[in-house]
């Protein structure tokens, strides 16, 4: 398992890095191993605003669907439309090219109460 | 739970392991679902499915007795050849789907784990005096090789021209050395076989397939059984409990061709009744645009009607289309007829497809 230093996380393995003024958020190595192939990824509509904790998007695996969850509120600038044609690239990369959207967060300090990767790795251990 | 005598190589292999049919079974190995769909499809995929039933049928009156059990015409089989078929329950809907093989002096019954006691039951409960029937699930293993090479891989393996049988029958071969059953039967789409060989020797006959792949540059890989369905799926293999179950008409699946109705079989009489009232169902694939279409999920029609209900539904590598198998009211089982299938609560363009979507060898 492969662990990005520079985001944090949520406990369902969303991660959130910031990138200036806004920050991009995947699903952890963890999440794309237990996942299995994914074979396809909903996301949602640029412009959108979204709460901290509710559900952005969907992805689906060879075998289940599973909600993605916002780790910090905010509105949508940019989804990964590349994800439509090659879903399998969270698979290969889920912190480069896996990437699922952009967002201006609503408040940036909710940040502060993610899982450092330290925090987050000790998590996945526990499963 | 029941471990196949695989086990712990799937364990060591790294697969990801589930409950299937009361067996501890291999989901995906690390090659994951979709690569080891695809590599069936380009050279060889090894299936353990020892999960699956045999039952062998002999004595007087034995051959009456299977062809009155099973819906498909039998009598016509030659010693050696292997025929699929259907079991039916009084109400002519299906208990099981099997293979069929006429041996010299017996008939060998491949039934579905799931199925097996149900299916035995239901011999036994006809079975006449005279008649003899053993479950030899236990003591026989079942592994499939499948692929366009798997044939090459055979011959190499056996030393003997396996690729000389012809699709749907059998014969006695050494594979690495293990005397087998040897069909020409699968369940994937691919040329290939089944092996029947007693249980101790599982792993012998497994990795020597495995190092005869390796030494003849022979691309061989274990598949689990995420792999197992899409294949199936995509070369229009039904899989019981989903295509076909004791809730569905064979006639309603598309399945008349394994009903033989110029004999007499159980079930029959049920399935004549339902023909003359007219049938209300009819099995459909449908591609979807956008989202995977799941079991139970709600079919519908351009008006918002409901008329159907997602029996198999996945992404399918071959192909690269999202489909399922859905039961639908005959009148919107054309093809090119626009459905659409909703996928959390929202509606998804779907439309009625020709299937097979992927022509298994046997038909090329």
């Amino acid at each position: 398992m492969t662990i990005d230093k520079n985001a944090r996380y949520r406990s369902s393995h969303e991660w959130v890095r910031k990138d200036g003024n806004e920050m991009v958020v995947g699903i952890s190595d963890h999440a794309q191993e237990a996942l299995g192939d994914i074979v396809f990824v909903e996301l949602p509509e640029v412009g959108k605003t979204i709460k901290q904790g509710e559900t952005f998007g969907v992805i689906e695996s060879v075998k289940a669907a599973s909600d993605m969850y916002m780790p910090v509120g905010g509105k949508i600038t940019a989804v990964n439309d590349g994800l439509s044609g090659d879903p399998a690239a969270v698979n290969r990369e889920p912190y480069a090219g896996g990437w699922m959207i952009r967002f201006a967060p609503s408040d940036p300090k909710e940040w502060d109460g993610l899982m450092d990767p330290v925090a987050y790795e000790a998590e996945c251990g526990k499963e | 739970m029941n471990a196949t005598k695989l086990h712990d190589w799937h364990l060591a292999a790294g697969a990801k392991m589930a409950p299937f049919a009361g067996y501890d079974m291999p989901i995906t190995f690390p090659l994951g679902a979709v690569e080891e769909h695809l590599v069936t499809r380009s050279s060889v995929g090894l299936f353990d499915i020892d999960h699956m039933g045999q039952v062998e049928v002999s004595g007087p009156g034995a051959d009456a007795f299977v062809d009155r059990m099973v819906s498909a015409r039998i009598l016509d089989m030659k010693v050696w050849d292997a025929r699929y078929s259907l079991l039916l329950n009084d109400r002519g809907t299906v208990i099981d789907d099997l293979f069929v093989y006429r041996l010299p002096s017996s008939w060998w019954i491949v039934v579905n784990a799931s199925n097996r006691l149900e299916d035995v039951a239901w011999f036994g409960k006809h079975k006449p005096a005279g008649v003899t029937l053993v479950d030899h699930s236990d003591d026989t293993y079942m592994i499939a090789v499948q692929g366009p090479r798997a044939m090459e891989l055979l011959d190499i393996a056996a030393n003997a021209k396996i690729s000389d049988y012809p699709r749907f029958t059998s014969g006695r071969a050494e594979v690495v050395g293990v005397p087998c059953l040897v069909g020409r039967t699968g369940y994937t789409g691919e040329d290939g076989v089944e092996l029947f060989f007693p249980a101790a020797d599982a792993v012998k006959v497994w990795t020597g397939l495995i190092a005869a792949g390796e030494k003849y540059g022979i691309v061989t890989k274990a598949i689990g059984l995420a792999a197992r369905d899409s294949l199936r799926f995509e070369a229009g293999m039904p899989l019981h409990g989903h295509e076909i179950s004791q809730d569905i008409l064979p006639l309603e699946a598309g399945f008349k061709w394994a009903c033989d109705f110029d004999k007499d079989f159980v079930g029959k009489a049920a399935l004549l009744k339902a023909q003359e009232a007219g049938l209300t169902r009819k099995l459909v694939t449908v591609e979807v645009k956008g989202g995977v279409p799941r079991e139970g999920y709600e079919v519908q029609d351009e008006s918002g009607r409901t008329v159907g209900k997602v029996v198999a539904g996945m992404f399918c590598p071959t192909v690269k289309k999202f489909a399922a198998n859905v039961l639908v009211d005959p009148a919107v089982s054309k093809i090119g007829t626009a459905l659409r299938v909703i996928i959390r609560n929202k509606p998804v363009p779907a439309a009625v497809v020709k299937r097979p979507l992927y022509v298994p060898a046997y038909r090329r």
